[in-house]
């Protein structure tokens, strides 16, 4: 039988370690000043991201998106991975889920299923929903369960200090490709019309208002919806890949990126310098998991008159 | 939907696997995500054809990693939720299992066990997954798992552990091996008002005062679901009692602590076994699973011979009866513990009988279980 040590661990704590909560948020009193404050979970600012990552400016587009959206906050619900876009869920002030690295889209598959009414939403980066969880996305995807995908795609794994991804460009370096990439990347767009999105769109974190209306459709879209944000992360990426800051990063948006709505999605890969090609891809109607299910049983099972 | 189907009252002849599926529906499981897997896949089969009758929904996940993800999905939904597998597919589930632990997430996993490791035997029989339901996920966690021997039981046991999921928050195993799972029998399913069922503790305090994680006297903390307005933040990281992410020390002691306390300290209300002739016996069978009936009736044959000889069979194997083992080892000489694996509940008896106690273990490796006269044999060693 194993007995307890009576050595008491928390006063020894107070004495020894330095009591560095993950962030000590700002007081509360000034909560409520902003009007976006509503939509931010009190006591969780400042977040952990960055300077001029991109994450900051997809998160205010979405709240900016659930504004115009207008469903109850309560009705809404967010699930996140792991990584720095996985810190997303945390921010907003909704039902909010931050799960296992890659499986967000199952967890948020459990969470509309057991409840259709919510409005579920994945916020989730490239890592996340792309290796360690691409199984996941293409099989929600090919099902058409009614969440919406939004990826923060920073083109290598930001949180763990930046090594190569499934996005990472060809030759790019990153901690783990220090003699540049070799594996050619995955074009999300493509991957998620082939896997059956039925919307599917791509904006940078340059083009706030545009991607601020991509979420809008997203939201109000029956079916697997996926938005591909390309976003800066000057630390760990733009850093190594000589991408400048990122101011510089979104200067290069401007003028690289192609506006080019229903491209072939084959047609719209990335690379380290290239045209960055942008709009909204698909945007079809097919009937989502849960409709065919409820036809499919009611047909089983008619309702007696 | 047809509320007659929700439990079907009278005297079935059904497999195991089937029977922890209408033990599930019975306790109000509603939401089902699997993937197949032999031997559990009639549990899969099951659902599918029942839970449409009831309002229910099945899917059939790409992997047991989503399998398990979505039933706590589901169950943050607030539908009480289940997944069934065996040892390959349970393997997968051990990151959302740990997941499930920390976000304190009601859920029942049904592991029908075969031989392992990797894909060892897909169709014959193991109990090689005992420690895995307990350690199998990283970090510590609080764990319950029971290890029923009968198709009657797996409704039982089935039923219960959504019970003591929904009570105690946290993912319930319901272990049963291939034999139990595939062995025909008769179950009887009682009358719906004659079913305990109990349902998670909600919170009874407005939005604002709401702290999700803390808990209660009996450590366990009330839930709110998604779209009930709490706007709870659910996180796989240490969180605080706000549900706040806190990366230190203090806040790991805390949370870590209570995950694990709120099944040791109500260990009393979980843990359930049954004990034959162990009056004045001076060596106990332990025994679980399919395997115990072998045992019971090696007890019965030892017994002719007059060797002086009783049974525990843990039903609960977490929490283990600690407290009754050490007890009996007060007086017994031996322990013998016949189980289908090199040695799993053995060294947990070991660990709990004082040092003048011996246990023997009778591994089988997997693929059968151990005759009556092979435990008889085995009891004959230590008399």
């Amino acid at each position: 039988m194993i007995t307890k040590s009576k050595w008491d661990v928390r006063r020894s704590r107070d004495k020894f370690s330095p009591p560095y909560l993950e962030h000590d948020s700002w007081k509360l009193g000034d909560y409520g000043a902003h009007p976006m404050d509503k939509y931010i979970r009190p006591g969780r600012i400042p977040h952990i991201w960055c300077s001029a990552c991109g994450l900051g400016i997809a998160l205010t587009c979405f709240i900016k998106a659930m504004e115009e959206f207008g469903a109850p906050l309560d009705n809404h619900c967010i699930v996140s991975g792991i990584g720095c876009t996985g810190r997303v869920a945390g921010y907003l002030n909704v039902d909010s889920y931050h799960t296992t690295h890659g499986r967000p889209i199952p967890f948020a598959t459990g969470l509309k299923l057991g409840n259709p009414k919510l409005t579920v939403t994945v916020f989730s980066g490239d890592g996340d929903l792309f290796a360690i969880g691409g199984n996941h996305f293409i099989h929600a995807a090919r099902r058409n369960v009614d969440i919406n995908v939004i990826c923060v795609n920073n083109f290598n794994y930001g949180m763990t200090g930046g090594q190569v991804g499934p996005t990472t460009h060809m030759k790019a370096k990153t901690t783990t490709s220090p003699y540049g990439n070799f594996e050619y990347p995955f074009n999300l767009p493509h991957v998620a019309i082939a896997s059956g999105a039925v919307y599917v769109a791509r904006w940078t974190t340059l083009h706030a208002r545009r991607l601020k209306d991509a979420m809008v459709e997203a939201l109000e879209k029956k079916g697997f919806t996926f938005i591909e944000v390309i976003s800066p992360c000057p630390t760990a990426y733009g850093r190594r890949n000589k991408l400048g800051t990122g101011l510089q990063e979104m200067r290069y948006y401007k003028e690289h990126s192609v506006i080019k709505h229903n491209a072939d999605p084959a047609e719209a890969e990335l690379g380290l310098g290239g045209e960055i090609i942008v709009g909204k891809f698909k945007d079809e109607e097919r009937p989502t998991f849960l409709e065919m299910h409820e036809e499919g049983i009611s047909k089983a099972f008619p309702k007696k008159t | 939907m047809n509320p007659k189907r929700e439990v079907l009252t009278g005297v079935h002849f059904m497999n195991g696997d089937e029977a922890a599926a209408e033990g599930a529906i019975a306790a109000g499981c509603r939401f089902f995500a699997g993937y197949p897997i032999t031997p559990a896949t009639e549990t899969a089969e099951r659902v599918a054809r029942r839970l449409p009758e009831v309002g229910g929904i099945y899917i059939q996940m790409e992997d047991e990693l989503a399998s398990m993800c979505a039933i706590l999905g589901a169950s943050w939904a607030g539908v009480k939720s289940m997944t069934s597998t065996s040892g390959p597919g349970f393997s997968l589930m051990m990151e959302n299992y740990g997941l499930g632990v920390m976000t304190e997430t009601p859920c029942v996993i049904v592991n029908i066990m075969r031989g392992g490791p990797s894909t060892g035997l897909p169709t014959l029989v193991s109990q090689g997954d005992v420690m895995q339901s307990r350690w199998g996920t990283h970090g510590d966690i609080g764990a319950i798992s029971y290890v029923p021997s009968s198709p009657q039981e797996m409704f039982d046991y089935t039923l219960k552990a959504f019970n003591m999921s929904e009570k105690y928050r946290l993912p319930v195993c319901v272990l049963g091996d291939e034999i139990v799972g595939h062995m025909n029998e008769k179950v009887v399913i009682p009358k719906k008002e004659d079913l305990v069922i109990i349902n998670r503790k909600k919170p009874k305090v407005a939005p604002s005062e709401y702290l999700p994680f803390a808990p209660d006297d009996d450590l366990v903390p009330p839930m709110a679901c998604a779209g009930e307005g709490y706007r709870v933040h659910v996180t796989g990281l240490t969180h605080d009692e706000r549900g706040h992410p806190i990366i230190n020390a203090e806040a790991q002691e805390k949370l870590v602590a209570r995950l694990v306390d709120k099944i040791r300290k109500n260990a009393p209300d979980i843990i359930e076994y049954e004990e034959i002739h162990t009056k004045g016996a001076e060596l106990v069978v332990v025994a679980y699973g399919s395997v115990s009936r072998c045992a019971k009736e090696a007890v019965r044959m030892a017994r002719e011979e007059k060797i002086k000889v009783g049974m525990v069979r843990p039903i609960t194997v977490w929490p283990f009866p600690e407290d009754r083992m050490r007890k009996l080892s007060e007086k017994v000489k031996a322990f013998i513990v016949p189980e289908v694996n090199y040695g799993q509940v053995a060294y947990e008896v070991e660990r709990c009988v004082s040092s003048n106690s011996e246990t023997h273990l009778l591994p089988k490796m997997g693929g059968d279980i151990h005759t009556p006269e092979e435990i008889l044999e085995g009891i004959k060693e230590m008399v």
